[in-house]
């Protein structure tokens, strides 16, 4: 079928913007941060090309090093603790208990705070001096000792912890939304041969339901990438550089340290990251597409 | 990133919306961090006083230094400048005087004889190729040593001169294990504040120069540093548990409740004992601990001011220079803040008893010392940061720790 040039004009005219956009704003300045960290530029852009020293500065730079540990640790933990805790909450809500809709609220609730006031909540509940720590030791348990967050080897576990109890509310509701999609003769076929209950999870249930988990990790992994406010507001990158992150990298050396070169640098690398680890699995699609 | 550039691009978009071109009349458009009360009633004092001179003050305050000297220089890069614009005392406008964005206030300063007036350290900060490019309005001491009167003298202790008679105070109030010996706030800037407290303190005006001047490699792994860093180490020894992450101001009410013994922080700190109803040398005490070479070390705020296109603005921007020092306003303006003023020359008698002791300390030539911030650029103060942050809170040695410093001086290069 053929388009009149009417048509294919208001066609054109019709995605324009969205295209301007796309090629402006992604492309336009993604190319442009890839640019300024070749360059030596500190305060302002400049464009003294200086090869991949920045490159080699930021992986000599323990800070950074450290923030790259941390989003690792944080990822694993925050992607599988959430989606384990948040399965477990739906499977829970999901055996027809009484005040369902009050309960999915509660547990919803904390997705719905933000990550300034979340890291803030949980500051004051982690910090031994007035927190959970002190609590206990006025109520006479002298030796109980809830000292996380002040000590290094242990604060990204505390940015964990708020963050699983932030999106577990999210993946429980998801999960929730699978679980009712499952078909009741199901369960009575299973009831029928007699399966135990966990068994039918692991083994029906849990297979059928990849779409809500995928949801989920998505979801997830994009909040990983993304971290910034939780360690802004909990700890600060602290103590010492013990829970920086790569975009608390980035914003740093962008505007207090007036080190562009580096900045852009880390948020190259970061792109590239991403990049690699989404390319695969974007690559399988499109062939599975041609597949059809 | 992205979401940074288009906050900079939303800026400029709604400045370029907001701002009629060529006011006739005098018009200033102010960007400062001045947010908090006693700030906003410091800079007040600037507003009334180009009010009275015929000018509308048209005040742009953004919460959050790095916010606002974002703003500010984002604009003026974009071709559509504020009229003034706040900065800290030191380097951070060097890219705007080598881009030429600047105008240079060397008329009002010769007129003025700010240099007769001034410390030569903080002339130095505003001055670049020869021309002075700023105005310096105020000096904030970093280094001082706050300590409550009640709690020292119930340990029988008299106000510390030095790093060793500090350690010695702090050891007693240990031993008696009523309060936390030093209050401190564990966040990386002031983690900084305290090494820098204990460089000037033990290592002296050539240590000072040396690591942030000079950025003299081997002094960094020399005895002397190593010393300065194990006092700096000694120190955690007297803070609390609570400290990680802990505020300043909040590091500053422990030790006015009488929880805490002493505090290094700078003189915005005393803003802290105003409000709480304390009477400086009664009360509390201040001091700046040093080893007799030097060590009051003198940062503060200055205005800088980009080029206009239209002589309304350029009329504007020489007036609010020259009334800025005034001495009326120079006073007026330290009282609010905290600050003492810049200049040496104006009366006194209206500070309090710590301010006086400052103003004391900047008439002596030998005790003045030029902020990190005017010794170094803001990413080698942020290496440095970083270094000293991993410090003070893991078991890094010494000997480590300088390995680490000459690095970073190096890389610097």
């Amino acid at each position: 079928m053929r388009l009149s040039l009417n048509s294919r004009l208001s066609a054109i005219s019709a995605l324009l913007p969205a295209l301007l956009v796309m090629l402006v704003v992604y492309i336009g300045a993604t190319s442009w941060t890839v640019w300024m960290s070749l360059t030596n530029s500190r305060m302002l852009p400049n464009n003294n090309f200086v090869g991949l020293r920045q490159y080699a500065m930021l992986f000599n730079n323990d800070r950074w090093i450290t923030s790259v540990h941390n989003i690792v640790i944080y990822g694993v933990l925050l992607v599988s603790l959430a989606l384990l805790i948040g399965f477990l909450l739906a499977v829970a809500i999901d055996q027809r208990v009484r005040a369902e809709d009050t309960i999915r609220s509660i547990f919803l609730y904390p997705y719905s705070m933000s990550f300034v006031v979340t890291g803030l909540v949980w500051q004051w509940l982690l910090n031994p001096t007035l927190g959970i720590q002190h609590v206990l030791r006025s109520w006479g348990f002298e030796g109980a000792t809830f000292d996380w967050i002040v000590r290094p080897e242990t604060a990204i576990y505390c940015l964990v912890i708020a963050g699983v109890w932030q999106a577990s509310g999210l993946v429980m509701a998801i999960m929730l939304a699978g679980l009712r999609g499952i078909d009741d003769e199901i369960w009575k076929a299973a009831r029928v041969d007699g399966l135990p209950k966990w068994r039918v999870y692991v083994s029906i249930i849990i297979p059928m339901m990849g779409a809500s988990f995928a949801t989920a990790a998505v979801l997830l992994s994009t909040a990983v990438v993304r971290l910034y406010d939780l360690s802004v507001a909990m700890t600060n990158g602290g103590p010492g550089i013990a829970s920086e992150v790569p975009a608390k990298f980035v914003m740093d050396h962008l505007f207090e340290r007036a080190n562009i070169g580096l900045a852009t640098a880390a948020a190259t690398t970061m792109l590239i990251t991403v990049i690699a680890v989404v390319a695969p699995y974007l690559y399988w699609r499109a062939r599975r597409g041609e597949v059809r | 990133m992205k979401r940074a550039l288009f906050a900079s691009v939303a800026i400029v978009a709604t400045a370029w919306a907001s701002i009629p071109v060529s006011a006739q009349e005098m018009k200033a458009e102010v960007i400062h961090w001045w947010t908090s009360g006693g700030e906003a009633a410091a800079v007040k004092v600037f507003a009334d006083q180009f009010t009275k001179a015929g000018g509308t003050w048209v005040d742009s305050a953004v919460a959050g230094a790095a916010n606002a000297r974002n703003a500010a220089i984002t604009r003026t890069v974009a071709g559509n400048p504020p009229t003034a614009m706040q900065l800290n005392t030191g380097k951070q406008f060097d890219e705007l005087v080598e881009g030429d964005l600047l105008a240079d206030v060397n008329g009002i300063a010769t007129e003025g004889n700010w240099i007769g007036v001034m410390p030569a350290a903080i002339i130095a900060a505003a001055t670049r190729k020869g021309k002075m490019y700023a105005v310096p309005i105020n000096i904030h001491g970093q280094n001082w040593l706050w300590y409550n009167k009640a709690v020292l003298a119930s340990v029988g202790a008299d106000e510390p001169k030095t790093w060793n008679d500090a350690l010695a105070t702090l050891d007693k109030l240990k031993a008696e294990g009523k309060v936390i010996p030093l209050a401190f706030s564990g966040q990386k800037n002031w983690e900084q504040n305290l090494f820098n407290s204990v460089m000037i303190g033990v290592g002296g005006a050539q240590m000072w120069t040396g690591i942030l001047g000079k950025r003299d490699v081997s002094l960094a792994q020399s005895a002397e540093f190593k010393a300065v860093a194990v006092t700096y180490k000694k120190l955690k020894d007297y803070v609390d548990a609570g400290a990680p992450g802990r505020n300043w101001n909040d590091a500053t009410n422990m030790v006015i409740q009488g929880k805490a013994g002493m505090q290094i922080m700078g003189d915005w700190a005393k803003g802290e004992f105003v409000a709480a109803g304390k009477v400086p040398e009664k009360d509390y005490g201040c001091t700046v601990l040093s080893n007799g070479s030097g060590g009051y070390v003198m940062g503060g705020d200055v205005f800088v001011f980009p080029k206009a296109k239209d002589p309304a603005t350029t009329k504007a921007q020489m007036t609010l220079a020259k009334l800025m020092l005034t001495p009326e306003t120079q006073i007026q303006f330290a009282l609010k803040k905290g600050s003492i003023p810049v200049r040496s020359d104006v009366d006194t008698s209206a500070l309090d008893a710590c301010a006086q002791k400052g103003m004391r300390y900047v008439a002596d030539k030998a005790q003045q010392m030029p902020s990190g911030d005017m010794l170094a650029p803001p990413a080698l103060i942020g290496a440095l940061q970083d270094a000293i942050s991993q410090y003070w809170n893991t078991s890094m040695s010494a000997d480590e720790f300088s390995a680490k410093v000459a690095a970073v001086l190096k890389s610097a290069e």
